[in-house]
């Protein structure tokens, strides 16, 4: 792929990633706001609740995307030194993905133990 | 890529327009967040596991400079939402000119700082 087109998908990538998470952020904030669950039960019941569940497994990777072009928009602005950069950018890739597979992670224990008290 | 626009990027020495402020303000928020992301991932991860986990999260969550980084992190959330929804509508060449981009700036800031009040408000009554 030319640097131009993977310019042009970043660029597409994040708005409409944006659009995504701006409807589910504004819900996860009215939700946390208003209703916030009262105890990790009812956190559980929240997450394996299907449309729930299936709009957080599409949060996380857009959520990581969406940050991640950001993100190296900001390292290509001022960290000048490539040799930093890579470092940089070769540990925000890392915790992103290690924040993708424990949220995942907690997603499924979610759905596992929905409905078991404890 | 290469190319011979020129760049002028010191912070200390730019004069920044409204349209300027949000930029660098959707910046910041933005890197905020990005930090907040392994902590916020772990915390879910710990307060779905069980009951001694949803305890130790909230209880991180009540301490004062937990509170204190909620704060900030409310304020990008809500600044990174409104300047996002501007730059989406500038895109769509909604408000491009000079007088509206301006006023549509400062109406995100103040806008954000306003909405982040009303939740300040709703957190500590409610």
């Amino acid at each position: 792929m030319s640097r131009q087109a993977s310019g042009l998908i970043a660029w597409l990538g994040q708005r409409l990633t944006a659009v995504y998470l701006a409807i589910f952020i504004a819900y996860l904030f009215i939700k946390f706001m208003f209703d916030a669950p009262v105890d990790d039960q009812a956190l559980r019941a929240w997450v394996a609740n299907p449309p729930v569940t299936a709009a957080l497994l599409l949060f996380f990777p857009i959520l990581l995307f969406h940050a991640w072009v950001g993100i190296r928009d900001v390292f290509l602005d001022y960290v000048k030194i490539v040799g930093v950069r890579v470092v940089l950018l070769a540990l925000v890739a890392f915790l992103f993905l290690a924040s993708g597979l424990w949220g995942f992670k907690a997603i499924v224990i979610a759905i596992i133990k929905a409905g078991i008290p404890g | 890529m290469q190319s011979t626009r020129p760049v002028f990027l010191d912070l200390w020495r730019i004069k920044l327009p409204a349209t300027g402020f949000v930029s660098i303000l959707h910046r910041v928020s933005g890197v905020l967040m990005v930090l907040a992301i392994p902590v916020g991932a772990v915390l879910f991860d710990q307060a779905v596991s069980g009951p001694q986990g949803f305890a130790a999260a909230t209880a991180l969550l009540h301490h004062w400079l937990a509170r204190l980084v909620l704060v900030l992190l409310a304020w990008s959330v809500i600044h990174h939402l409104f300047a996002g929804i501007r730059y989406l509508l500038l895109d769509l060449r909604i408000g491009l000119d000079r007088a509206p981009a301006r006023r549509s700036a400062w109406i995100v800031m103040v806008a954000a700082v306003l909405t982040l009040g009303l939740v300040l408000i709703w957190e500590v009554t409610a």
